[in-house]
């Protein structure tokens, strides 16, 4: 069992941006409904994916910098990151497939 | 994905209060239960950051806490939960196929309760500029606008709902609104013509979504004088009404001319064995106690059926 790993600003680097394995990340905060909704689903795809990608959480109300260096202006926003670049910026949720497909694209590009 | 069928008693399709409240009563009937759920459970209500008239709550209740609790009572008696979308249904005598992106299941009765989709502005710049100033959630992205200009697009309760919300976090709140009247009830419009950081645009349709690289301003136009103007603002939250999700359904049911599911008194639909509940069944008031209410009149029936 995989499970999504809550991170902060100071490991942001470390654990994304240096990552060997594409990260995706789940932008949220506390009193964001559809996060919360949102959340049982990207567990379930961390436990899909385990080996392939790993899943991390920021929270955007802890860490408004790495949030508004990506541009997030609305969450919850999931974006992948390959190679430490994002190459994949889901905002709002969407059905399980719909992640999976964008997810799979996302791993198979470059 | 799997060739074998998983059957069940009854399946509900979509995971808000109509369909968590039917799946409270048919799993606690202890019949065998699948709710598919294509984007996460807790339905349009997760919204709202406070649910003042579910009788229960004097204090109020967050609509994702609510709906968070009426899936835990359901799972508690049994309720399985799947994410996946529904693609479509086929009905043959007493079974029923559900059909699903990654499957196939089937059940003795199903009770839909999909629920309706968020309308779009339908202008240009909404789509360009999603998750970059125009956001349809007031509770998740207020606080991105912190002491910033913003516009509310819609005279419904969610509008007015969003709106007050932003007084939280935004410096000027203009409210746009094509006709010249509020359909919010009368307490919503009474603290929203209280709020002094709120002005109401009236007779104004918004035209174009304008910026850069986000959101830096809106184009109006005035319907009855016909006169364009420019608004600058950081954020555009679109509440403009929604749609029942019946997309999958149009050759299986019955739907009424808004695209809405007819039903009996009993929640049956045209073809027996298949129930609607919630604001996906015409005539609904769009109320999350006339959904739960709607999932527990769909599921004593569903049941009846079942045994029957």
């Amino acid at each position: 069992m995989s499970k999504p790993v809550e991170i902060n600003e100071a490991k942001f680097e470390e654990t994304v941006l240096k990552a060997k394995m594409p990260v995706l990340v789940d932008f949220w905060a506390p009193w964001c409904g559809p996060c919360r909704m949102v959340a049982p689903v990207v567990e379930e795809l961390a436990n899909e994916y385990e080996g392939k990608v790993s899943f991390v959480k920021v929270n955007v109300d802890d860490n408004p910098k790495t949030a508004s260096q990506y541009g997030v202006m609305s969450i919850p926003t999931l974006i992948v990151f390959k190679n430490g670049q994002p190459v994949s910026n889901i905002v709002g949720f969407r059905p399980k497939p719909e992640l999976k497909k964008n997810l799979d694209t996302a791993l198979a590009a470059g | 994905m799997a060739e074998s069928i998983k059957k069940y008693d009854v399946v509900i399709i979509g995971g808000g209060p109509a369909g968590l409240s039917a799946g409270i009563y048919t799993a606690r009937a202890r019949f065998s239960t699948l709710l598919i759920e294509k984007g996460g459970v807790g339905g349009q209500i997760i919204n709202s950051e406070m649910v003042e008239n579910y009788p229960g709550f004097p204090q109020g209740i967050g609509g994702i806490d609510l709906t968070q609790a009426m899936h835990q009572q359901a799972t508690k008696f049994g309720m399985e939960t799947l994410y996946d979308e529904v693609t479509g249904i086929k009905a043959s005598g007493k079974q029923k196929t559900v059909k699903t992106s990654q499957g196939q299941f089937t059940a003795k009765a199903v009770i839909i309760a999909g629920g309706a989709d968020r309308l779009k502005l339908g202008v240009p710049g909404e789509k360009e500029f999603t998750g970059k100033g125009v956001s349809y959630c007031a509770t998740c992205d207020g606080a991105f606008f912190r002491d910033k200009a913003v516009a509310v697009v819609g005279g419904g309760n969610a509008a007015v709902t969003e709106a007050l919300e932003l007084t939280k976090f935004a410096s000027k709140i203009t409210l746009i609104h094509r006709r010249n009247e509020l359909r919010a009830t009368q307490i919503m419009q009474e603290r929203i013509k209280a709020d002094a950081k709120i002005k109401i645009s009236w007779d104004t349709v918004v035209l174009e979504i304008l910026g850069d690289k986000a959101v830096e301003k809106i184009r109006l136009q005035n319907v009855k004088t016909r006169k364009e103007s420019t608004l600058p603002v950081s954020g555009v939250f679109v509440a403009v009404g929604s749609q029942p999700a019946t997309g999958y359904l149009k050759e299986v049911l019955k739907l009424d001319n808004v695209g809405a599911i007819i039903a009996n008194d009993r929640l049956e639909t045209s073809v027996p064995g298949i129930f609607a509940a919630g604001d996906i069944r015409s005539g609904s008031i769009r109320q999350v106690i006339s959904a739960a209410g709607d999932g527990a009149i769909a599921a004593v029936n569903a049941g009846k059926y079942v045994s029957g």
